[in-house]
């Protein structure tokens, strides 16, 4: 046990606790702080795996945006405050298959690689990676780019309901909408 | 560095997602257990970058960061698609989305009307309103 062990083991622990918390609190707001603190271990994880750049990116695009945008969606929901008990279904079904993929994998893993060791490389600053995401990954990068223009006017067009509804509802819609 | 760890920890990060969307009701739940999901692929991709060795260096954390963005495009639409169904339905429960019911929305002035305060109070009357419109009423 080095200590990258003992840093991805703690770790580890953390974002799956923090995992559990996320799929079984009864507050909404709470899942979502809970979901802040597993994306943070598992930055933590990708810094101790070495990938800088994809853990810096975590940060940013999941705990600054994404879950900001979850927590946008729960307050225009109109979420309550308090705990709810509505928020699950029956349980067995969900738990059998969830807990059926988790521990498959685990099994599969385990059995894959055993307690063997691994140097870790060096490390994936910004540099090296933006050498590799503009000389062999250029063309998924720009797909990838008109893919987020393709999902932000998706995005625009869904929110807007009056973009492309058909003339006999509109007038029906009108009173209602402020 | 032993792999098996971050290994373990995306796998029972995986099972816990699975285990979200398969139990929650609320649309932003369900979402949230995706993001688990994504997580612990990125995992997974992260972790198999610094113990196989590829052709190309450093495959794995470009997925990685190419996941990342999808995942930010995913949630873009499913927020904008769970909103719009809390506008029509004020209500973002998943299992009460009709499926059956013919694509002209619900006139939102009922909507409006309603007391649209928590997801699940008016789930008799989100209910009754598969069989059409005018059962709300």
């Amino acid at each position: 046990m080095t200590g990258a062990d003992v840093l991805l083991l703690a770790l580890g622990a953390v974002a799956v606790g923090a995992g559990v918390l996320v799929v079984a609190t009864r507050h909404l707001v709470r899942a979502g702080l809970y979901l802040v603190v597993c994306l943070g271990a598992l930055a933590g994880d990708y810094l101790v795996l070495t990938a800088e750049l994809v853990a810096w990116v975590q940060v940013l695009i999941y705990v600054g945006a994404v879950v900001v945008l979850l927590l946008f969606a729960v307050m225009l929901t109109r979420a309550p405050i308090g705990a709810s008990d509505d928020l699950d279904r029956p349980g067995w079904p969900a738990a059998l298959i969830g807990g059926g993929a988790g521990l498959g994998l685990t099994v599969l893993l385990v059995d894959a690689f055993r307690w063997t060791r691994v140097e870790l490389p060096a490390a994936g600053t910004a540099e090296r990676l933006g050498e590799q995401v503009f000389r062999s990954w250029v063309l998924p990068f720009e797909v990838l780019s008109v893919l987020l223009l393709a999902a932000l006017v998706g995005a625009i067009v869904l929110s807007r309901p009056d973009i492309g509804r058909r003339p006999d509802t509109a007038s029906t819609d009108e009173g209602g909408r402020a | 560095m032993r792999p098996v760890i971050p290994y373990v920890t995306a796998a029972l990060l995986f099972g816990l997602g699975v285990y979200g969307v398969l139990r929650r009701r609320n649309a932003v739940l369900v979402l949230m257990a995706v993001e688990l999901m994504l997580n612990a692929v990125n995992l997974i991709l992260v972790t198999a970058d610094t113990t196989a060795k590829a052709a190309l260096p450093h495959g794995g954390q470009v997925f990685a960061l190419f996941v990342i963005v999808l995942a930010a495009a995913e949630i873009g639409v499913g927020l904008a698609i769970v909103l719009q169904l809390y506008r029509l339905r004020a209500s973002v429960a998943v299992d009460e989305v009709p499926l059956t019911e013919p694509p002209v929305p619900v006139p939102a002035t009922t909507v409006v009307e309603r007391p649209a305060t928590t997801v699940g109070v008016d789930r008799p009357s989100a209910g009754s309103g598969v069989d059409g419109p005018e059962g709300e009423r």
